[in-house]
Protein backbone atom coordinates (compact mmCIF):
# COMPACT_ATOMS: atom_id res chain seq x y z
CA UNK A 1 0.00 0.00 0.00
CA UNK A 2 1.44 3.45 -0.74
CA UNK A 3 -0.48 6.81 0.00
CA UNK A 4 0.75 10.17 -1.90
CA UNK A 5 -0.93 13.11 -0.34
CA UNK A 6 -0.01 16.53 -1.89
CA UNK A 7 -3.22 18.99 -0.88
CA UNK A 8 -3.78 22.30 -0.48
CA UNK A 9 -7.25 23.90 1.28
CA UNK A 10 -7.92 27.16 2.54
CA UNK A 11 -11.16 27.42 4.90
CA UNK A 12 -11.62 30.89 6.70
CA UNK A 13 -8.79 31.94 8.13
CA UNK A 14 -7.26 28.57 8.29
CA UNK A 15 -4.52 27.12 5.52
CA UNK A 16 -3.60 23.62 4.94
CA UNK A 17 -0.63 22.60 3.02
CA UNK A 18 0.54 19.34 3.33
CA UNK A 19 2.49 16.37 1.68
CA UNK A 20 2.91 13.25 2.33
CA UNK A 21 3.25 9.51 1.60
CA UNK A 22 2.52 6.48 4.27
CA UNK A 23 4.20 3.40 3.86
CA UNK A 24 2.53 -0.03 5.20
CA UNK A 25 1.45 -0.28 8.65
CA UNK A 26 0.48 2.07 11.14
CA UNK A 27 1.17 5.77 9.91
CA UNK A 28 -0.04 8.67 12.82
CA UNK A 29 -0.57 12.23 11.75
CA UNK A 30 0.28 13.77 15.08
CA UNK A 31 -0.04 17.32 15.98
CA UNK A 32 -2.07 19.61 18.04
CA UNK A 33 -5.83 19.82 18.18
CA UNK A 34 -6.65 22.87 15.40
CA UNK A 35 -3.26 21.54 13.17
CA UNK A 36 -5.18 20.27 10.38
CA UNK A 37 -5.38 16.83 10.83
CA UNK A 38 -8.87 15.83 10.43
CA UNK A 39 -9.39 18.46 7.70
CA UNK A 40 -6.20 16.21 5.68
CA UNK A 41 -8.11 12.98 6.88
CA UNK A 42 -11.51 14.48 5.76
CA UNK A 43 -9.62 15.33 1.84
CA UNK A 44 -8.19 11.62 2.05
CA UNK A 45 -11.38 9.80 2.78
CA UNK A 46 -13.51 12.18 0.43
CA UNK A 47 -15.56 14.28 3.09
CA UNK A 48 -13.50 17.21 1.63
CA UNK A 49 -13.29 18.55 -1.87
CA UNK A 50 -9.88 20.11 -1.60
CA UNK A 51 -8.88 23.39 -3.38
CA UNK A 52 -6.27 21.67 -4.96
CA UNK A 53 -3.82 18.96 -4.87
CA UNK A 54 -3.23 15.27 -5.74
CA UNK A 55 -4.53 12.39 -3.32
CA UNK A 56 -3.45 8.33 -4.52
CA UNK A 57 -3.87 5.86 -2.92
CA UNK A 58 -1.68 2.68 -4.68
CA UNK A 59 -1.01 4.75 -7.74
CA UNK A 60 -5.09 5.00 -8.25
CA UNK A 61 -5.48 8.89 -8.39
CA UNK A 62 -8.38 9.63 -6.23
CA UNK A 63 -8.21 13.38 -6.73
CA UNK A 64 -6.53 15.49 -9.22
CA UNK A 65 -7.67 19.14 -9.20
CA UNK A 66 -6.03 20.18 -12.18
CA UNK A 67 -7.62 17.17 -13.85
CA UNK A 68 -11.38 18.06 -12.44
CA UNK A 69 -10.68 14.24 -11.19
CA UNK A 70 -12.59 13.52 -7.63
CA UNK A 71 -13.76 9.81 -7.12
CA UNK A 72 -16.83 9.81 -4.41
CA UNK A 73 -16.56 8.63 -1.39
CA UNK A 74 -18.22 5.40 -1.76
CA UNK A 75 -16.38 4.20 -4.36
CA UNK A 76 -12.93 5.08 -2.59
CA UNK A 77 -12.73 1.77 -0.29
CA UNK A 78 -11.35 3.57 2.19
CA UNK A 79 -12.46 2.89 6.10
CA UNK A 80 -13.49 5.53 8.29
CA UNK A 81 -13.67 5.05 11.84
CA UNK A 82 -14.59 8.45 13.51
CA UNK A 83 -14.01 9.62 17.00
CA UNK A 84 -17.74 9.52 17.50
CA UNK A 85 -18.90 6.43 16.64
CA UNK A 86 -21.24 7.34 14.21
CA UNK A 87 -23.17 3.56 14.48
CA UNK A 88 -26.83 3.54 12.48
CA UNK A 89 -28.50 3.99 15.51
CA UNK A 90 -31.27 2.29 13.70
CA UNK A 91 -29.99 -0.93 13.01
CA UNK A 92 -28.87 -3.58 15.45
CA UNK A 93 -24.67 -3.97 15.97
CA UNK A 94 -25.40 -6.98 13.58
CA UNK A 95 -26.49 -5.01 10.89
CA UNK A 96 -24.11 -2.04 11.75
CA UNK A 97 -21.37 -4.49 10.92
CA UNK A 98 -22.81 -5.88 7.77
CA UNK A 99 -23.95 -2.59 6.37
CA UNK A 100 -20.86 -2.15 4.02
CA UNK A 101 -21.61 -6.04 2.81
CA UNK A 102 -24.49 -4.76 0.66
CA UNK A 103 -22.02 -2.88 -1.30
CA UNK A 104 -18.83 -4.75 -1.61
CA UNK A 105 -19.44 -7.62 -4.02
CA UNK A 106 -18.57 -10.81 -1.76
CA UNK A 107 -19.95 -14.11 -1.97
CA UNK A 108 -22.30 -15.47 1.21
CA UNK A 109 -19.53 -17.22 2.76
CA UNK A 110 -16.53 -15.54 2.52
CA UNK A 111 -18.84 -12.69 4.27
CA UNK A 112 -19.94 -14.76 7.08
CA UNK A 113 -16.39 -15.90 7.97
CA UNK A 114 -15.25 -12.75 7.66
CA UNK A 115 -18.05 -11.36 10.11
CA UNK A 116 -16.74 -14.04 12.70
CA UNK A 117 -12.86 -13.29 12.67
CA UNK A 118 -13.45 -9.59 12.97
CA UNK A 119 -15.95 -9.96 15.96
CA UNK A 120 -13.49 -12.45 17.61
CA UNK A 121 -10.38 -9.82 16.82
CA UNK A 122 -12.60 -7.17 18.30
CA UNK A 123 -14.36 -9.33 21.05
CA UNK A 124 -17.59 -8.38 20.42
CA UNK A 125 -19.52 -11.51 20.40
CA UNK A 126 -21.61 -10.64 22.99
CA UNK A 127 -22.58 -7.38 21.78
CA UNK A 128 -23.79 -8.60 17.88
CA UNK A 129 -27.58 -8.64 19.23
CA UNK A 130 -27.51 -5.46 20.63
CA UNK A 131 -28.63 -1.63 19.67
CA UNK A 132 -25.90 0.72 19.68
CA UNK A 133 -27.77 2.95 22.26
CA UNK A 134 -27.31 0.58 24.69
CA UNK A 135 -23.42 0.39 24.45
CA UNK A 136 -20.78 1.63 26.12
CA UNK A 137 -18.37 4.03 24.70
CA UNK A 138 -15.16 1.63 24.37
CA UNK A 139 -17.83 -0.75 23.01
CA UNK A 140 -19.03 1.71 20.16
CA UNK A 141 -15.63 2.24 18.91
CA UNK A 142 -14.74 -1.10 18.75
CA UNK A 143 -17.99 -2.11 16.66
CA UNK A 144 -16.92 1.21 15.06
CA UNK A 145 -14.22 -0.42 13.93
CA UNK A 146 -15.31 -3.32 13.09
CA UNK A 147 -18.11 -1.89 10.49
CA UNK A 148 -15.29 0.09 8.55
CA UNK A 149 -12.78 -3.40 8.50
CA UNK A 150 -16.07 -5.38 7.04
CA UNK A 151 -16.44 -3.18 4.15
CA UNK A 152 -13.16 -4.56 3.17
CA UNK A 153 -11.21 -1.05 2.74
CA UNK A 154 -7.71 -0.57 1.36
CA UNK A 155 -6.58 1.72 3.45
CA UNK A 156 -8.18 2.60 6.91
CA UNK A 157 -9.05 6.24 8.70
CA UNK A 158 -9.17 6.89 12.03
CA UNK A 159 -9.30 10.21 13.71
CA UNK A 160 -8.84 10.17 17.70
CA UNK A 161 -10.61 7.25 17.75
CA UNK A 162 -10.07 7.02 21.40
CA UNK A 163 -10.22 10.59 22.20
CA UNK A 164 -13.90 10.59 23.43
CA UNK A 165 -12.81 8.00 25.93
CA UNK A 166 -11.72 7.89 29.45
CA UNK A 167 -8.23 5.96 30.59
CA UNK A 168 -9.59 3.01 31.34
CA UNK A 169 -11.85 2.37 27.73
CA UNK A 170 -8.78 3.24 25.74
CA UNK A 171 -6.67 0.70 27.53
CA UNK A 172 -9.07 -1.37 26.54
CA UNK A 173 -9.53 -0.85 22.82
CA UNK A 174 -5.40 -0.03 22.13
CA UNK A 175 -4.57 -3.64 22.48
CA UNK A 176 -7.42 -4.30 19.43
CA UNK A 177 -5.82 -1.62 16.97
CA UNK A 178 -2.43 -3.36 17.95
CA UNK A 179 -3.85 -6.42 16.92
CA UNK A 180 -5.29 -4.58 13.83
CA UNK A 181 -2.55 -3.25 13.18
CA UNK A 182 -0.41 -6.44 13.11
CA UNK A 183 -2.80 -8.98 11.76
CA UNK A 184 -5.70 -7.66 9.93
CA UNK A 185 -2.82 -6.51 7.19
CA UNK A 186 -4.98 -2.69 6.50
CA UNK A 187 -2.73 -0.20 6.21
CA UNK A 188 -3.93 2.63 8.92
CA UNK A 189 -3.92 6.39 8.71
CA UNK A 190 -4.64 7.12 12.30
CA UNK A 191 -4.44 11.04 13.77
CA UNK A 192 -3.90 11.49 17.19
CA UNK A 193 -2.64 14.46 19.49
CA UNK A 194 -1.62 12.05 22.38
CA UNK A 195 2.24 11.51 22.57
CA UNK A 196 1.60 8.11 24.16
CA UNK A 197 -0.57 6.75 21.72
CA UNK A 198 1.32 7.48 18.98
CA UNK A 199 4.39 5.99 20.07
CA UNK A 200 2.80 2.59 21.32
CA UNK A 201 0.79 2.07 18.04
CA UNK A 202 2.60 4.13 14.99
CA UNK A 203 5.04 2.77 12.53
CA UNK A 204 5.29 6.38 10.41
CA UNK A 205 4.49 9.71 11.94
CA UNK A 206 3.64 12.74 10.15
CA UNK A 207 3.79 16.15 11.94
CA UNK A 208 1.11 18.41 11.28
CA UNK A 209 2.06 22.21 12.73
CA UNK A 210 -0.14 24.71 11.53
CA UNK A 211 -1.86 22.84 8.22
CA UNK A 212 2.07 22.02 7.32
CA UNK A 213 3.65 18.54 7.69
CA UNK A 214 6.98 19.86 9.70
CA UNK A 215 8.37 15.99 9.77
CA UNK A 216 7.96 12.76 8.56
CA UNK A 217 9.55 9.69 8.94
CA UNK A 218 10.11 5.99 11.48
CA UNK A 219 8.45 6.63 14.98
CA UNK A 220 11.65 5.97 16.95
CA UNK A 221 13.80 8.94 14.78
CA UNK A 222 10.64 11.41 14.98
CA UNK A 223 9.20 11.50 18.27
CA UNK A 224 13.18 12.03 19.21
CA UNK A 225 13.33 14.77 17.46
CA UNK A 226 13.20 18.00 19.77
CA UNK A 227 10.08 20.10 18.43
CA UNK A 228 7.75 16.77 18.74
CA UNK A 229 5.86 17.90 21.77
CA UNK A 230 7.34 16.61 25.15
CA UNK A 231 10.57 15.33 23.11
CA UNK A 232 10.52 11.96 23.86
CA UNK A 233 12.21 8.84 23.19
CA UNK A 234 11.32 5.74 21.71
CA UNK A 235 13.17 3.02 22.55
CA UNK A 236 12.61 -0.44 21.35
CA UNK A 237 13.30 -3.51 23.42
CA UNK A 238 12.52 -7.02 24.05
CA UNK A 239 12.08 -8.88 27.36
CA UNK A 240 14.78 -10.78 28.74
CA UNK A 241 13.52 -11.60 32.06
CA UNK A 242 11.79 -11.19 34.43
CA UNK A 243 12.81 -11.15 38.40
CA UNK A 244 10.12 -12.06 40.67
CA UNK A 245 11.48 -11.58 43.87
CA UNK A 246 11.56 -7.64 42.89
CA UNK A 247 8.47 -7.89 40.40
CA UNK A 248 10.94 -6.88 37.89
CA UNK A 249 11.37 -7.58 34.36
CA UNK A 250 14.70 -6.50 32.67
CA UNK A 251 14.73 -5.27 29.17
CA UNK A 252 17.48 -5.19 26.93
CA UNK A 253 17.70 -2.83 23.86
CA UNK A 254 20.85 -1.58 21.96
CA UNK A 255 21.30 1.23 24.71
CA UNK A 256 21.83 -1.45 27.53
CA UNK A 257 19.39 -2.89 29.75
CA UNK A 258 16.47 -1.52 31.34
CA UNK A 259 14.83 -2.51 34.67
CA UNK A 260 11.10 -1.50 35.12
CA UNK A 261 7.91 -2.78 37.36
CA UNK A 262 6.93 -6.36 36.69
CA UNK A 263 5.11 -6.52 32.52
CA UNK A 264 2.97 -9.05 32.01
CA UNK A 265 4.16 -9.65 28.21
CA UNK A 266 6.38 -12.71 28.17
CA UNK A 267 10.32 -13.16 27.69
CA UNK A 268 11.20 -12.62 24.42
CA UNK A 269 8.47 -10.41 23.56
CA UNK A 270 9.06 -7.06 21.34
CA UNK A 271 8.24 -3.86 23.70
CA UNK A 272 8.37 -0.24 22.79
CA UNK A 273 9.36 2.32 25.75
CA UNK A 274 8.64 5.77 25.72
CA UNK A 275 11.21 8.03 28.08
CA UNK A 276 10.11 11.49 28.24
CA UNK A 277 13.19 13.92 27.91
CA UNK A 278 12.51 15.60 31.01
CA UNK A 279 12.86 12.44 32.66
CA UNK A 280 16.45 12.14 31.77
CA UNK A 281 19.13 13.12 34.00
CA UNK A 282 23.20 13.64 32.62
CA UNK A 283 26.47 12.96 34.48
CA UNK A 284 29.69 13.11 33.58
CA UNK A 285 30.78 10.26 35.70
CA UNK A 286 29.05 6.94 36.56
CA UNK A 287 26.92 7.84 39.14
CA UNK A 288 27.04 5.84 42.24
CA UNK A 289 24.73 5.38 45.55
CA UNK A 290 21.48 6.77 43.68
CA UNK A 291 17.66 5.09 44.03
CA UNK A 292 17.86 4.47 39.76
CA UNK A 293 17.68 1.52 38.46
CA UNK A 294 18.54 3.12 34.81
CA UNK A 295 21.87 4.57 33.66
CA UNK A 296 22.50 4.17 29.99
CA UNK A 297 25.83 5.54 28.72
CA UNK A 298 26.58 7.44 25.61
CA UNK A 299 27.82 10.32 24.30
CA UNK A 300 26.02 14.09 23.20
CA UNK A 301 24.95 13.69 19.51
CA UNK A 302 23.19 17.54 19.76
CA UNK A 303 21.74 20.13 21.45
CA UNK A 304 18.62 22.27 20.62
CA UNK A 305 18.49 25.06 22.47
CA UNK A 306 14.40 25.69 23.41
CA UNK A 307 12.53 28.93 22.31
CA UNK A 308 12.72 30.77 25.54
CA UNK A 309 16.35 30.05 25.80
CA UNK A 310 15.97 28.63 29.73
CA UNK A 311 16.19 24.85 28.20
CA UNK A 312 17.85 22.59 25.84
CA UNK A 313 17.48 19.40 24.68
CA UNK A 314 20.11 17.43 24.54
CA UNK A 315 20.38 14.19 22.29
CA UNK A 316 22.35 11.62 23.20
CA UNK A 317 23.42 8.61 20.91
CA UNK A 318 23.18 5.45 23.22
CA UNK A 319 25.15 2.69 20.65
CA UNK A 320 22.78 3.57 18.24
CA UNK A 321 19.57 4.54 19.81
CA UNK A 322 18.29 7.99 20.10
CA UNK A 323 17.79 9.36 23.66
CA UNK A 324 16.73 12.89 24.56
CA UNK A 325 17.26 14.63 27.99
CA UNK A 326 16.01 18.22 28.84
CA UNK A 327 17.95 19.82 30.85
CA UNK A 328 18.32 23.74 31.86
CA UNK A 329 20.34 26.03 29.81
CA UNK A 330 22.42 26.41 32.62
CA UNK A 331 23.32 22.77 33.14
CA UNK A 332 24.41 22.46 29.50
CA UNK A 333 26.99 25.29 29.86
CA UNK A 334 27.76 23.63 33.58
CA UNK A 335 28.89 20.37 32.37
CA UNK A 336 30.40 21.64 29.63
CA UNK A 337 28.15 19.55 26.76
CA UNK A 338 28.75 19.84 23.32
CA UNK A 339 28.59 16.96 20.84
CA UNK A 340 31.16 13.92 21.27
CA UNK A 341 31.36 13.80 24.50
CA UNK A 342 30.27 10.85 26.68
CA UNK A 343 27.83 11.17 29.21
CA UNK A 344 25.70 8.74 31.44
CA UNK A 345 22.01 9.18 30.99
CA UNK A 346 19.99 8.35 34.30
CA UNK A 347 16.22 7.30 33.61
CA UNK A 348 13.84 8.30 36.36
CA UNK A 349 10.49 6.90 34.50
CA UNK A 350 10.05 5.17 31.77
CA UNK A 351 6.40 4.39 30.28
CA UNK A 352 6.72 0.94 28.90
CA UNK A 353 4.93 0.18 26.09
CA UNK A 354 3.99 -3.63 24.46
CA UNK A 355 4.26 -3.40 20.77
CA UNK B 1 -77.02 6.11 8.42
CA UNK B 2 -78.37 6.56 4.78
CA UNK B 3 -76.31 5.48 1.46
CA UNK B 4 -75.74 8.73 0.70
CA UNK B 5 -73.97 9.21 3.96
CA UNK B 6 -72.25 6.07 3.17
CA UNK B 7 -71.14 6.53 -0.36
CA UNK B 8 -70.18 10.36 0.80
CA UNK B 9 -67.45 8.81 3.65
CA UNK B 10 -66.45 6.11 1.96
CA UNK B 11 -65.55 8.30 -1.27
CA UNK B 12 -63.79 11.34 1.23
CA UNK B 13 -61.70 7.58 3.09
CA UNK B 14 -61.04 6.78 -0.82
CA UNK B 15 -59.87 10.46 -2.08
CA UNK B 16 -58.12 11.12 1.39
CA UNK B 17 -55.72 8.40 0.96
CA UNK B 18 -55.29 8.20 -2.73
CA UNK B 19 -54.30 12.22 -2.16
CA UNK B 20 -51.69 10.69 0.65
CA UNK B 21 -49.96 8.00 -0.55
CA UNK B 22 -49.62 9.58 -4.13
CA UNK B 23 -48.47 12.70 -3.11
CA UNK B 24 -45.64 11.15 -0.37
CA UNK B 25 -42.97 10.05 -2.70
CA UNK B 26 -43.16 13.66 -4.06
CA UNK B 27 -43.36 15.23 -0.68
CA UNK B 28 -40.36 13.43 0.30
CA UNK B 29 -38.43 14.32 -2.37
CA UNK B 30 -39.43 17.39 -2.31
CA UNK B 31 -38.55 17.88 1.26
CA UNK B 32 -35.21 16.31 0.72
CA UNK B 33 -34.07 19.12 -1.67
CA UNK B 34 -35.24 21.76 0.64
CA UNK B 35 -33.37 19.75 3.50
CA UNK B 36 -30.22 19.00 1.63
CA UNK B 37 -29.69 20.92 -1.04
CA UNK B 38 -28.69 24.39 -2.23
CA UNK B 39 -30.14 25.33 -6.13
CA UNK B 40 -30.57 28.40 -7.66
CA UNK B 41 -34.54 28.96 -7.37
CA UNK B 42 -34.71 27.07 -3.78
CA UNK B 43 -37.21 29.82 -2.02
CA UNK B 44 -39.15 29.90 -5.11
CA UNK B 45 -39.73 26.10 -5.02
CA UNK B 46 -40.38 26.72 -0.54
CA UNK B 47 -43.01 29.38 -1.66
CA UNK B 48 -44.73 27.18 -4.46
CA UNK B 49 -44.60 24.29 -1.84
CA UNK B 50 -46.71 26.45 0.82
CA UNK B 51 -48.57 28.63 -1.15
CA UNK B 52 -51.83 26.38 -0.91
CA UNK B 53 -51.22 27.03 2.72
CA UNK B 54 -52.07 30.98 2.74
CA UNK B 55 -54.00 31.04 -0.49
CA UNK B 56 -57.98 30.87 -0.21
CA UNK B 57 -58.75 27.52 -0.96
CA UNK B 58 -61.07 28.64 -3.45
CA UNK B 59 -58.40 29.96 -4.93
CA UNK B 60 -56.37 27.31 -5.16
CA UNK B 61 -60.00 25.20 -6.52
CA UNK B 62 -60.05 27.93 -9.36
CA UNK B 63 -56.41 28.02 -10.33
CA UNK B 64 -56.41 23.80 -10.18
CA UNK B 65 -59.62 24.61 -12.61
CA UNK B 66 -58.19 26.40 -15.42
CA UNK B 67 -55.17 24.59 -15.60
CA UNK B 68 -56.44 21.01 -14.76
CA UNK B 69 -59.80 21.33 -16.27
CA UNK B 70 -61.20 18.99 -19.51
CA UNK B 71 -59.95 22.06 -21.84
CA UNK B 72 -57.30 23.44 -20.20
CA UNK B 73 -53.63 23.53 -21.10
CA UNK B 74 -52.44 20.28 -18.83
CA UNK B 75 -55.69 18.74 -18.11
CA UNK B 76 -56.12 18.70 -22.10
CA UNK B 77 -52.58 17.07 -22.36
CA UNK B 78 -53.26 14.47 -19.77
CA UNK B 79 -56.18 13.77 -21.20
CA UNK B 80 -55.43 13.59 -24.71
CA UNK B 81 -52.09 11.85 -23.91
CA UNK B 82 -52.56 9.41 -20.85
CA UNK B 83 -56.60 8.97 -20.47
CA UNK B 84 -56.01 10.73 -17.17
CA UNK B 85 -59.19 13.18 -16.36
CA UNK B 86 -59.66 15.29 -13.60
CA UNK B 87 -62.34 17.48 -13.89
CA UNK B 88 -65.55 16.38 -12.19
CA UNK B 89 -64.28 12.64 -10.93
CA UNK B 90 -63.19 11.65 -8.13
CA UNK B 91 -59.55 11.80 -8.93
CA UNK B 92 -59.83 15.43 -8.98
CA UNK B 93 -61.15 16.10 -5.87
CA UNK B 94 -58.05 13.47 -5.08
CA UNK B 95 -55.96 16.40 -6.95
CA UNK B 96 -56.92 18.85 -5.38
CA UNK B 97 -56.99 17.27 -1.27
CA UNK B 98 -53.21 16.29 -1.95
CA UNK B 99 -52.34 19.74 -3.12
CA UNK B 100 -54.07 21.67 -0.28
CA UNK B 101 -52.17 18.77 2.05
CA UNK B 102 -48.49 19.02 0.25
CA UNK B 103 -47.24 22.16 2.53
CA UNK B 104 -48.33 20.24 5.76
CA UNK B 105 -46.54 16.71 4.22
CA UNK B 106 -44.06 18.73 2.63
CA UNK B 107 -42.80 20.34 6.07
CA UNK B 108 -42.95 17.30 8.73
CA UNK B 109 -40.44 15.83 6.50
CA UNK B 110 -38.41 18.74 5.87
CA UNK B 111 -37.89 18.98 9.76
CA UNK B 112 -37.02 15.42 10.26
CA UNK B 113 -34.86 15.26 7.44
CA UNK B 114 -33.00 18.22 8.56
CA UNK B 115 -32.70 16.45 12.13
CA UNK B 116 -31.33 13.33 10.63
CA UNK B 117 -27.53 13.74 11.64
CA UNK B 118 -25.44 14.08 8.04
CA UNK B 119 -22.61 12.74 9.70
CA UNK B 120 -24.34 8.90 9.68
CA UNK B 121 -24.90 9.85 6.06
CA UNK B 122 -21.25 10.24 5.04
CA UNK B 123 -20.21 7.26 7.57
CA UNK B 124 -22.89 5.39 4.94
CA UNK B 125 -20.82 6.96 2.17
CA UNK B 126 -17.41 5.89 3.71
CA UNK B 127 -18.68 2.36 4.02
CA UNK B 128 -19.67 1.96 -0.16
CA UNK B 129 -23.10 3.23 -0.01
CA UNK B 130 -24.00 5.42 -2.70
CA UNK B 131 -26.11 8.40 -2.19
CA UNK B 132 -29.51 6.80 -3.33
CA UNK B 133 -28.74 3.89 -1.00
CA UNK B 134 -27.64 6.10 2.07
CA UNK B 135 -31.22 7.88 1.73
CA UNK B 136 -32.84 4.70 1.64
CA UNK B 137 -30.84 3.16 4.08
CA UNK B 138 -29.91 5.96 6.52
CA UNK B 139 -32.25 8.89 5.97
CA UNK B 140 -35.47 7.58 5.24
CA UNK B 141 -35.74 4.63 8.20
CA UNK B 142 -34.44 7.66 10.26
CA UNK B 143 -36.69 10.10 9.54
CA UNK B 144 -40.29 7.58 9.71
CA UNK B 145 -41.81 9.91 12.37
CA UNK B 146 -41.48 12.75 10.37
CA UNK B 147 -42.99 11.20 7.67
CA UNK B 148 -45.76 9.11 9.15
CA UNK B 149 -46.83 12.71 10.87
CA UNK B 150 -46.89 14.53 7.57
CA UNK B 151 -48.91 12.06 5.92
CA UNK B 152 -51.28 12.05 8.70
CA UNK B 153 -51.51 15.43 8.95
CA UNK B 154 -52.01 15.71 4.62
CA UNK B 155 -54.65 12.65 5.31
CA UNK B 156 -56.61 14.71 7.90
CA UNK B 157 -56.05 17.74 5.34
CA UNK B 158 -57.50 15.97 2.61
CA UNK B 159 -60.37 14.33 5.00
CA UNK B 160 -61.74 17.77 5.41
CA UNK B 161 -61.12 19.63 2.54
CA UNK B 162 -63.70 21.69 1.29
CA UNK B 163 -62.91 24.98 -0.78
CA UNK B 164 -60.38 23.99 -3.63
CA UNK B 165 -62.47 20.63 -4.03
CA UNK B 166 -65.80 22.10 -4.62
CA UNK B 167 -64.33 24.96 -6.70
CA UNK B 168 -62.20 22.27 -9.01
CA UNK B 169 -65.07 19.29 -9.31
CA UNK B 170 -68.01 20.54 -7.83
CA UNK B 171 -70.26 18.44 -5.79
CA UNK B 172 -71.45 15.58 -7.26
CA UNK B 173 -73.36 12.37 -5.60
CA UNK B 174 -71.08 9.52 -5.70
CA UNK B 175 -68.04 11.16 -7.52
CA UNK B 176 -67.01 14.39 -6.16
CA UNK B 177 -69.30 14.56 -2.95
CA UNK B 178 -66.79 14.06 0.15
CA UNK B 179 -67.98 14.12 2.83
CA UNK B 180 -67.33 18.30 4.33
CA UNK B 181 -69.44 18.57 0.80
CA UNK B 182 -72.13 16.37 2.29
CA UNK B 183 -72.08 18.02 5.45
CA UNK B 184 -72.06 21.49 3.39
CA UNK B 185 -75.46 20.07 1.62
CA UNK B 186 -77.38 18.75 4.34
CA UNK B 187 -77.03 22.13 5.98
CA UNK B 188 -78.83 23.85 3.02
CA UNK B 189 -81.30 21.59 3.37
CA UNK B 190 -84.60 21.41 5.45
CA UNK B 191 -84.38 18.56 7.95
CA UNK B 192 -80.60 18.03 6.95
CA UNK B 193 -79.34 18.50 10.73
CA UNK B 194 -79.84 15.06 11.47
CA UNK B 195 -77.63 13.71 8.79
CA UNK B 196 -74.99 16.63 8.93
CA UNK B 197 -74.79 15.74 13.20
CA UNK B 198 -73.93 12.18 12.04
CA UNK B 199 -71.81 13.15 9.57
CA UNK B 200 -69.89 15.36 12.05
CA UNK B 201 -69.32 12.85 14.15
CA UNK B 202 -68.03 10.09 11.62
CA UNK B 203 -65.59 12.81 11.06
CA UNK B 204 -63.99 13.40 14.31
CA UNK B 205 -64.07 9.16 15.20
CA UNK B 206 -61.80 9.09 11.92
CA UNK B 207 -59.62 12.01 12.51
CA UNK B 208 -59.28 10.81 16.04
CA UNK B 209 -58.63 7.21 14.73
CA UNK B 210 -55.93 8.66 12.28
CA UNK B 211 -54.10 10.62 14.91
CA UNK B 212 -54.17 7.67 17.58
CA UNK B 213 -52.83 5.28 14.63
CA UNK B 214 -50.14 7.46 14.16
CA UNK B 215 -49.11 7.99 17.44
CA UNK B 216 -48.87 4.39 18.06
CA UNK B 217 -46.86 3.81 14.42
CA UNK B 218 -44.10 6.55 15.35
CA UNK B 219 -44.10 5.48 18.89
CA UNK B 220 -42.99 1.83 17.43
CA UNK B 221 -40.40 3.06 15.58
CA UNK B 222 -39.07 5.30 18.07
CA UNK B 223 -39.01 2.46 20.39
CA UNK B 224 -37.04 0.04 17.64
CA UNK B 225 -34.72 2.82 17.01
CA UNK B 226 -34.12 3.28 20.43
CA UNK B 227 -34.70 -0.40 22.11
CA UNK B 228 -32.27 -1.02 24.85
Amino acid sequence: MSLDVDVDHAREAFRLSARFSAAPGLTALFGRSGSGKTTLVDIVGGLIRPDRGKVAVDGQVLVDTERSLFVPKHRRRIGYVFQDSRLFPHLSVRRNLLYGRWFTREDGDGAAADLASVVKLLGIEHLLERQPASLSGGEKQRVAIGRALLAHPRLLLMDEPLASLDEARRAEILPYIERLRDEAGVPILYVSHSVAEVARLATTVVILTDGKVTAAGPVADILSQADSGDGGSVLDATVARHDEAYQLSVLASAAGQLQVPRLSAPVGAHVRAYIRARDVMLSLEPPQGISALNVLSGRVAGIVPAANGAQADVRLDCNGAMLTARLTAKSVQGLALAPGRPVHAVIKSVSFERS
Amino acid sequence: MTPEEWTAVRLSLLVATTATLASLPFGIAIAWLLARRTFWGKSLVDTLVHLPLILPPVVTGYLLLISFGRRAPIGAFLADNFGIVFSFRWTGAALACAVMGFPLLVRAIRLSIEAVDTRLESAAGTLGARPLWVFATITLPLCMPGVIAGAILCFAKAMGEFGATITFVSNIPGETQTLPSLIYTLTQVPDGDAGALRLTLVSIVISMLALLGSELLARRIGVKQMAA
